[in-house]
């Protein structure tokens, strides 16, 4: 035991002396974070819309004063059919469009309801659900004024539409995102350029002459990485939840034990990097273009997975990053118990075995 | 001299593949004293060294180092013996206070017996001013001493040497010699590859490895003798023509 505080102890020198690793470690969440997360605004101010408006009656041409006359929105341009909404979404001028159903006053007066789509470019998300909320006041608004005049109840429907990225990724998804990539980086990459590092530098021949046992070197540099990888996690978590409001519906002893569970994974990750590579230049190369890029690409991160061609999903589902953003995301956002996502803890439990187990036998024949 | 055996080596072989680095070498060292492991760059000192000390697994052949035997007891090995290893081997981003403290703590040494080699060494080796700077901001000489030190912190039965005096200049290869000198003389069998020759004659046997086989074993006086020349390096140079 006391061998093994000694042996940590350096390790935490090594870590806390460089500064590339201090970057990785602190900046890197924080910055990530920060950018992904302010990068997405909520406020809008003077958004470019375009109006189909298809009954061109009294009503809607009030709705459209009062939306011009809004400080939210600005009409760019009105059109005249359905089939232009796909241009003008693609030149970019235009955030929204809004269309009047046909007939509007004459619903509004018989049916006593009448129909607004609202469709907005989602590539932007957040900017997409306030423009739908901002529309949604502005009606209500107007509502409420027509119903001033005639004390019948009507209603205008709004309907929703998003284009581009339905699934409406947001902070919400970066949060989770972030997180896996920095448990990657953290767990994986810096432990194998950790342990090759000392292959380099001759100093792990060294410490297999000693009387530690290889499982214990291993070890020994692997423990601080699992530590420095649950702070992480909880400096992203906590981030998230203060500083843009990501919450965490969930149990959070349940969120600690998945995320500990894919820090194993990616740790062995890491030393099956380390036992076939001689170099860290190497290590690093390794764990950047097999482990990061799959992760960034094929982990539904930024590009949704139902999106993907069918052999992309097919490949998708041995990676272990997919299966841990589903696991959190599910918990963060849904609440979910172990009742609900067993069947992906199942999967990160097998893959984990898979690794350490791959690893341990790895490690043994590179010291013979 | 007590004429005891505490390594025993018989036809010990490794390859690399179809090459073999280390072709079927026997020898004997005994227990105290100094033995030179000379040959040219590729020689295949290093893989032999590795095979003491238990962290390659030897293609055939035995070797019993301090008792134990290398294939099987690797660990008892382990604990009888030190290391230099022919890279520079300690931490550079740790003191040298840290270093000492780190490889004292692996080797079982208690938090006294670490205070007291460390303070014993600092003053041995002169390093009071820098005992608390970052060991890269040592010349290799002294870096090389330290190691050494080091690897005799926890009082091994034998010290693997793998050419300590690389790349230094012959001042500070002299008092590498004189603390090889120091160590030998408490009892300590010290076993040193080098492929400078005139560090041969220092020793109480050599051997002379050419292309993974042993050409030559004896003391420095006897193999001059025997090849006739007033220097080492003249028996090495005889040996290695010998074997073209
Ligand atoms: N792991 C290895 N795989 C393949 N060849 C090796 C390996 N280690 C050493 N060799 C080869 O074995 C020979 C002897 O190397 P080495 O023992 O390092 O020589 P020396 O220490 O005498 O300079 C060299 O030709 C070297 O290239
Ligand atoms: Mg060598």
């Amino acid at each position: 035991m006391k061998r093994f505080i000694g042996f940590v102890k350096k390790e935490f020198y090594h870590i806390f002396r460089d500064k590339r690793s201090m970057f990785i470690l602190f900046g890197m969440p924080i910055a990530q974070i920060m950018l992904f997360g302010f990068a997405i605004t909520n406020e809008i101010n003077n958004v470019n819309i375009a109006i189909l408006d298809q009954s061109k009656d009294s009503e809607t041409q009030k709705i459209i004063n009062k939306i011009n006359a809004s400080q939210y929105f600005n009409i760019e341009q009105k059109i005249s059919s359905e089939s232009q909404i796909e241009s003008v979404f693609k030149k970019g001028k235009v955030k929204a469009v809004l269309v009047f159903e046909n007939q509007f006053i004459k619903n509004l007066q018989t049916k006593k309801q009448a129909k607004v789509q609202v469709i907005t470019d989602a590539t932007d998300p957040n900017i997409a659900n306030a423009i739908t909320n901002y529309v949604n006041a502005i009606l209500q608004n107007y509502t409420q004024e027509f119903k001033r005049d005639s004390p019948s109840s009507y209603q205008i429907q709004t309907q929703t539409q998003l284009y581009y990225n339905p699934e409406l990724k947001s902070v919400f998804n970066f949060v989770p995102g972030v997180m896996t990539i920095i448990l990657m980086l953290v767990s994986a990459m810096m432990t194998s350029i950790s342990i090759t590092r000392e292959k380099e530098l001759g100093t792990m021949e060294v410490l297999l002459v000693s009387p530690l046992r290889p499982f214990q070197v291993i070890i020994g540099k692997v423990f601080p990485y699992v530590f420095l990888s649950i702070i992480n996690a909880t400096i992203i978590v906590l981030l998230g939840f203060f500083v843009f409001k990501m919450p965490v519906e969930g149990s959070l002893f349940l969120l600690s034990f998945e995320s500990i569970l894919f820090i194993i994974s990616a740790l062995s990750l890491g030393i099956l990097i380390s036992t076939i590579s001689n170099s860290q230049q190497t290590a690093m190369m390794i764990s950047l273009m097999g482990l990061m890029l799959p992760v960034i690409i094929l982990s539904g991160f930024i590009f949704p997975i139902s999106s993907m061609p069918m052999p992309m999903q097919i490949i998708s589902n041995i990676i272990p990053a997919k299966w841990f953003i589903i696991i959190i995301k599910a918990i963060m956002l849904k609440g979910a118990s172990i009742t609900i996502i067993w069947k992906e803890t199942l999967i990160l439990i097998g893959m984990t075995v898979f690794f350490i187990v791959l690893s341990i036998k790895k490690y043994k024949i590179r010291l013979e | 001299m007590n004429q005891e055996k505490i390594i025993n080596v018989k036809n010990l072989t490794k390859t690399f593949g179809s090459f073999t680095a280390v072709k079927s070498i026997s020898f004997d060292v005994n227990q105290g004293e100094i033995f030179g492991f000379l040959g040219a760059n590729g020689a295949g000192k290093t893989t032999a060294m590795k095979m003491l000390i238990g962290i390659s697994k030897p293609t055939s052949g035995e070797a019993v180092v301090a008792g134990f035997d290398v294939k099987t007891q690797s660990e008892m090995v382990k604990k009888s013996i030190g290391y230099m290893s022919q890279k520079f081997s300690m931490y550079d981003d740790l003191t040298i206070k840290e270093n000492i403290t780190f490889f004292g703590g692996i080797y079982g040494l208690s938090r006294i017996q670490i205070k007291e080699k460390t303070a014993e060494l600092i003053y041995e080796l002169g390093l009071e001013e820098v005992a608390d700077k970052l060991v890269s901001a040592l010349p290799l000489g002294w870096k090389q001493k330290l190691s050494f030190s080091v690897a005799l912190l926890h009082e091994p039965k034998i010290v693997f040497l793998d050419e300590p005096t690389g790349g230094v200049d012959p001042i500070t290869r002299r008092q590498f010699w004189e603390m090889i000198y120091a160590e030998a003389h408490k009892g300590t069998t010290i076993f040193v590859t080098t492929h400078y020759m005139d560090e041969a004659e220092y020793c109480d046997r050599v051997s002379i490895m050419v292309e993974g086989s042993i050409e030559a074993l004896d003391s420095p006086k006897n193999l001059k003798k025997q090849y006739n020349v007033t220097s080492m390096n003249d028996v090495f140079l005889k040996l290695a023509r010998n074997v073209e």
